[in-house]
């Protein structure tokens, strides 16, 4: 029987999982409620200025491409697990939008971020 | 206060080779008192009303697994399931969903017993034991580790519930992966590497979503689910390490 080389994939679905359950809620309260209506944080702490200095940061970047991409892992693998559970059978199309989808946002964020 | 007696519609799922194309329901008025299960209603169609309806039972007390159906579309123990929670709209029974039909309520267990076989359901010890050295010891801690998965009684609701399996039938599937996962986790036993050649592969553990329905179904308290779930961690280190440890990369 043939070894499964399942175990990467579920590995990155399992760390974006779990990052995702630690700090999402609160990525979400942050940036998308608590700043924008000038809770807790001052006004200007997203402003252009600061993201730039923060992913310029070698600590800011591994942790806005741990993000981005394992949230991304995290959902391609979710979405082809679902996707297969109700019987869509165009197993490798689904495969390659959804991991491909993941690599290709993965490789573009890792690219920006060196970049910056 | 005398049972009143009651009258329940029971439709069944009727499939006899010899003259149906395909399964047919087939509807029948069942007199019934709270105190009886569906396979009780069933028998008494058989015994008063249609002697040729076939399906499987023993014990009628939930040990024996020989009685699981769809009642209502849940896979379900039909000697552990009451008329009485179908009263008054009545119930419909099928034979257990993803399992080809034998006949009637009957399905085919072939593929079931091939796969319990292949994954060697017993203790193979860790090194040859003369009778001298006495029995095996094991601390309640170390049987907790696996006792919950030693309570399958084989029923097969949970090959009904797992849509996996369902898709794809060289799935290992929820019960005998979680009857490999009891005999791995004895600490009298010695035989994991030679399962986890099956629990490793797509057939395996992996074929698994983490649906979970199967650990819902089962009548026994069994939590497939989990069993896959610890073995998905153990095999995704074992992948990632099996050229770091010793030996690790033959497996
Ligand atoms: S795990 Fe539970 S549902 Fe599955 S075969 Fe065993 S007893 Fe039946
Ligand atoms: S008849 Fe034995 S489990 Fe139902």
């Amino acid at each position: 029987m043939k070894r499964s080389n399942e175990p990467i994939f579920w590995s990155l679905f399992g760390a974006g999982g779990m990052l995702a359950a630690l700090i999402g809620p609160a990525l979400v309260f942050i940036t998308g409620i608590a700043v924008p209506f000038g809770l807790i944080f001052k006004p200007d702490t997203m402003s252009y200025a600061h993201m730039l200095a923060f992913s310029q940061n070698w600590l800011g970047k591994i942790f806005v491409l741990a993000v981005i991409a394992l949230f991304l892992w995290h959902a391609a693998h979710r979405i082809h697990i679902v996707l297969h559970d109700f019987g869509v059978h165009a197993v490798t199309l689904v495969r390659v939008l959804c991991y491909g989808g993941a690599f290709v946002g993965t490789v573009i964020a890792a690219y920006t971020l060196l970049k910056l | 206060m005398a049972d009143t007696e009651k009258i329940i519609e029971i439709q069944v799922l009727r499939y006899r080779p010899e003259q149906d194309k395909e399964p047919v329901l087939q509807s029948f008025k069942v007199p019934f008192t709270d105190d009886m299960s569906v396979l009780q209603g069933l028998q008494y169609i058989k015994d008063f009303l249609d002697g040729t309806l076939s399906f499987r039972w023993s014990c009628r007390m939930a040990i024996c697994g020989s009685c699981g159906m769809m009642v209502d579309g849940k896979p379900k123990l039909s000697c552990k399931t009451f008329l009485r929670e179908y009263y008054p709209q009545g119930l419909r029974v099928d034979a257990l969903a993803h399992l080809p039909i034998e006949r009637d309520l009957m399905v085919s267990v072939e593929d079931f017993v091939t796969k319990l076989e292949s994954i060697k359901p017993y203790i193979i010890p860790k090194e040859p034991r003369t009778l001298e050295q006495g029995e095996y010891l094991q601390t309640p801690q170390q049987r907790d580790m696996y006792e919950q998965f030693s309570s399958c009684i084989n029923c097969m609701l949970c090959y009904a519930a797992c849509p996996q399996y369902g898709l794809n039938p060289s799935f290992t599937g929820p019960g005998i992966l979680a009857l490999m996962h009891r005999y791995n986790a004895d600490s009298r036993d010695g035989g994991q590497a030679e399962r986890n050649e099956l629990g490793y592969a797509d057939e395996g553990y992996w074929g698994c979503t983490a649906v979970g329905y199967c650990s819902e179904v089962c009548p026994k308290g069994v939590d497939p689910a989990n069993a896959i779930n610890q073995n998905k961690m153990a095999s995704a280190i074992n992948y990632f390490t099996r050229f770091i440890t010793p030996g690790g990369a033959e497996k």
